[in-house]
This record gives C-alpha cells, sequence and structure tokens, in this order.
C-alpha cells in the first residue's frame, strides 16, 4: 500500500533513492540540494542502504567519482545545485559522451553573482545541451515520481545516457507537501536488477574507457549520441505507463492543463505551473479559453509532439525562469518557438522571464499574462514580445 | 580497413578488444629517427625501459632493431642512452634525409 506522507521535496527524493539504494553515490554539499545527500548519508550510516558513500572534496570531483563509479559497472546517484552543477561542466559531458546512465537530482538554483541560493533554472537551462537526459518536475511528488522513471529510462539498453531530475529550490525543495511514497518491493521490482554494460570490474572482459577519438571518428560518435536522444521519448512513454499501473499517476512528455480547445495559453516549467493553473481556471471561470502546457522532458525536447499540442491556439507566452543574455528570449521560448515553427498557421508568441534568483511568481502576473493573451488573441498584434515581469523600475 | 559508419561504434567509444592498439600504427608521427649504432652498445636496456611506446625490441635479454611501425621518434632513448667511452649507440636522424 502507498504511504500518504508530509514531507519537503529534498525529503522525497532521499527517499526516492533509499528505496532504489544506488551501489555508489559521491557527492559535495551545496544549498539547497544538500539535504538530498544529507539524509541519504544518514540512511547509509544506519544500514538502511548498502550504497558506497564517497563524500568528495568538490563537485567536479563527485561527478568524476560518478563516472568511475559508473564505468565501473555500478548503479550510480548523486545531488547538486547551481554552481555545484557549474564545476561539474566537463565532467557531464564525459558521462554523456561515455554513455554513463548515472542519475543526478538538480535543485534548480540561481547562478551567482550576485551570489543567491534560491530557485531560478539558470543552472539546469546552462547543463541543457551536454548530452542529458533532463526531467523536470512541479512539486514533491512528480520529482519523487521522476526519480524512480529516471532509472529506467537511462539504464534502458537502447539509451544508457545519464539524467538530470530537475526541481525548484526552496520552493518545492524546502516546502512540506502531500504526497504518496510506493512500498519498497514495489519500487525494487520496478526498476529491476541494475544491468551491466561493458564494465570495467569485468577482469574477464578487459575493456578501456575514454580513448582518444580524432577527425576520423569524433563527428561519428556525435551522431550516434544524438540517435539515441531520438529514441529517449518513447522509452520515456513506455516507462511512464509502466509507472501508472503501479502508482496510477499518469506521465508523459508533457502535461497539458485544460488546452485542447483553448485559444490562448501558458508554457511554463516546474512548480510556477501550478500557480498558473489557477490563473487558468479564473479565466475559464470568466469565458475565457486559456490553457498550459508544462514541459516535463525538456531534453531531449520533444519537439514535433510540443508543436503539435500548440498549433491550434492564437497566443501563446512562454514563461522562462532564466535568461539568455544575449540570445534576446528565454531559453525555453527558443525551444517553443523551434517546436511551433514548422506551422503555417500557428499561435502569436511572447516570452517573459520571471522568478530570477527565487523572486515571487504570484497568481496576479499568471492573470497579467493571460489578459495580455487575450488582447494579442483578440487584436492579432503582439506590443513587446520579451518582458520581465515583477521586476521593479 | 573500410572506416566505420556511425552506426557501428560501440557505446560510448568503450574499446572491448585487448591490446588493440597495436594496430594503431603511429609510426608515420616521426619526424627524427633513431638509428642504432651496434659497437657502441653496452646492453644496458635503459632504451627499452625508457621508451613510452613499446618501440625497442628486446629478445632473450638482448636489445634488438627499433619497431618504426610504432616509434614516435621523442629522442628519449638516445637522451637517456650511455653508450661506450662517450660514444652514444643511439644516435637521432632527420627523416627524409
Ligand atoms: S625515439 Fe622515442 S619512441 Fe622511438 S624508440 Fe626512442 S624512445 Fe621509443
Ligand atoms: S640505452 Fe644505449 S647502450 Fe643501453 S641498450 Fe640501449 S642502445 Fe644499448
Amino acid at each position: 500500500m502507498a504511504r500518504v506522507v508530509a514531507v519537503t521535496g529534498n525529503e522525497a527524493v532521499a527517499e526516492a533513492m533509499r528505496q532504489v539504494n544506488p551501489d555508489v553515490c559521491a557527492a559535495y554539499p551545496i544549498t539547497p540540494a544538500t539535504d538530498i545527500m544529507q539524509r541519504f548519508t544518514g540512511f547509509v550510516s544506519n544500514g538502511k542502504v548498502k550504497t558506497e558513500m564517497v563524500l568528495v572534496e568538490s563537485e567536479h570531483s563527485a561527478m568524476s567519482a560518478c563516472v568511475g563509479a559508473s564505468a565501473a559497472g555500478g548503479r550510480v546517484a548523486t545531488a547538486t545545485s547551481s554552481q555545484g552543477l557549474a564545476l561539474m561542466w566537463e565532467e557531464l559531458f564525459i558521462a554523456s559522451g561515455t554513455r554513463l546512465p548515472i542519475i543526478m537530482t538538480l535543485v534548480n538554483r540561481a547562478l551567482s553573482a550576485p551570489l543567491n541560493i534560491h530557485g531560478d533554472h539558470s543552472d539546469g537551462m546552462g547543463a541543457r545541451d551536454c548530452g542529458w537526459i533532463q526531467l523536470w518536475s512541479e512539486n514533491a511528488q512528480e520529482a519523487y515520481d521522476n526519480m524512480i522513471q529516471s532509472f529506467r529510462i537511462a539504464e534502458h539498453m537502447d539509451i544508457r545516457m545519464p539524467a538530470m531530475v530537475c526541481l525548484d529550490g526552496f520552493i518545492i525543495s524546502h516546502s512540506i507537501e502531500r504526497m504518496e511514497y510506493l512500498d519498497d518491493a514495489v519500487v525494487k521490482n520496478f526498476i529491476g536488477e541494475f544491468k551491466q554494460l561493458n564494465p570495467l570490474l569485468d577482469i574477464e572482459h578487459p575493456v578501456s574507457y575514454g580513448p582518444l577519438i580524432l577527425t576520423d571518428l569524433y563527428m561519428e560518435y556525435r551522431r550516434a549520441h544524438a540517435e539515441v536522444m531520438s529514441k529517449v521519448s518513447q522509452v520515456v512513454l513506455d516507462v511512464a505507463q509502466d509507472f501508472e499501473k503501479i502508482s496510477g499517476r499518469k506521465y508523459g512528455l508533457f502535461e497539458t492543463y485544460r488546452l485542447d480547445d483553448a485559444e490562448i495559453g501558458l508554457v511554463i516549467l516546474n512548480s510556477a505551473a501550478g500557480t498558473s493553473k489557477d490563473a487558468v481556471d479564473v479565466f475559464r471561470d470568466k469565458g475565457i479559453k486559456a490553457g498550459l502546457l508544462k514541459p516535463r522532458l525538456y531534453r531531449p525536447f520533444p519537439y514535433e509532439e510540443i508543436g503539435e499540442a500548440l498549433k491550434h491556439l492564437k497566443a501563446v507566452c512562454v514563461l522562462d525562469r532564466a535568461d539568455a543574455f544575449g540570445a534576446s528570449y528565454g531559453p525555453l521560448f527558443m525551444d517553443i518557438a523551434s517546436g511551433i515553427y514548422p506551422y503555417k498557421d500557428r499561435p502569436l508568441l511572447i516570452n517573459k522571464i520571471y522568478g530570477l534568483g527565487g523572486r515571487d511568481y504570484m497568481p496576479e502576473h499568471a492573470e497579467l499574462v493571460l489578459a495580455e493573451l487575450a488582447e494579442v488573441a483578440k487584436t492579432g498584434r503582439v506590443k513587446t514580445f520579451k518582458e520581465y515581469i515583477g521586476v521593479r523600475e | 580497413m573500410k572506416p566505420r559508419g556511425w552506426k557501428e561504434l560501440k557505446p560510448g567509444a568503450v574499446v572491448t578488444e585487448p591490446g588493440s592498439a597495436e594496430k594503431f600504427k603511429t609510426g608515420s608521427w616521426r619526424a627524427f629517427r633513431p638509428r642504432w649504432i651496434e659497437e657502441n652498445c653496452i646492453q644496458c636496456m635503459f632504451c627499452w625501459a625508457y621508451c613510452p611506446d613499446m618501440a625497442v625490441r628486446a629478445k632473450d635479454g638482448k636489445r634488438g632493431e627499433f619497431n618504426y611501425d610504432y616509434c614516435k621518434g621523442c629522442g628519449i632513448c638516445a637522451l637517456e642512452c650511455p653508450g661506450k667511452k662517450g660514444k652514444k649507440a643511439i644516435v637521432m636522424e632527420e627523416e627524409g634525409k
């Protein structure tokens, strides 16, 4: 029987890790992800898991140790945030290029400078094209569910890619919510035994990792990587289907909310999607056909499916909790724009940057955006394509 | 050997065939070529030990000829070679001369 609990997002992630019982975890503390590994090391010390816990001296070392342990043939997990992810940068590419199915929780936090510890997507957005799979989560339940599914996705024999599970720093990581835990045995059975692929520790079959690949083969390896990424969506859907059987909770590549007959819509990631859904309801009550799309699988980005889901709308606002300096638009906006680009009749698109460094995103912000969209849909004209909301002049 | 296409690659560039580096001949990288002068050789085997590749052959504990398929011409063997009475047993000569 599922257990109903009141826990923080970090607690839920730590619980998922306890249930998965990885072979190796290597981690270095950083706010707001610290709490995950602190709780998990507690499980290690109290004999609740058999994990080899490696406490390292930096995030660069944490990811390096994860790479080594994964190549050796273990099931490996870690967690980080912000500057920690930034310090892991070169190892992120090594993990993905070497096709190591490491699972990492990314508790999204703003990047320095100026120093800020709060929820913001600039860390995850910076790492969106490093070859990892990214699953984003609205709340503690989704973070927990994504964690459990991520092991099946990353370790799938056709995939073998590292995966990041993202949740909003503090807003989710440190807030208590009601959610449901699955039984230990159910989780164990769902993820199954870890299957090794060319493990370094198999001395009967010696292998070498990390060879030099020059002009004669590098491009072929990159092409092969892209091919694997193109198969991820289907695996995510298959795993979600199996997950629904054990949990009763439905997951897709993205979530749509009152979108089917909508004329105006919001596209937004993670926790702020919850607030936005309330605003959508307010507009629906006023007779305005509003809807919402919340990406879940952000990398590889399901361009076609999202384009298909949005193409019938008249006006869409993409809300980004990260700016892209010099790129004009936020990162999510650019992906959504690419998704709807192939359609001749496509919605008018605007971009709002919100919530940087943990700035509150309130229902009235969402309502202002929807009101603007209603105007854009009516007149067919956009006044400003990109704007910052909730910022003082 | 026909160059491999992207569908034929092992995941993550993992090399699953032990010792396959032997198939990768690196001798063409060489700009200088070591020459062994046997009469000055005292059979100390320094060259064999110091060569960062495995380009100095040895047989029955005796120094053999260079293996030019792999020798990159780094000159370490020539530097380390003590030779006999001040005369080196290995000299580096420019390739193509
Ligand atoms: S030149 Fe360098 S690579 Fe060639 S035999 Fe001497 S030490 Fe080895
Ligand atoms: S280092 Fe010089 S003297 Fe010693 S074995 Fe090699 S060639 Fe002969």
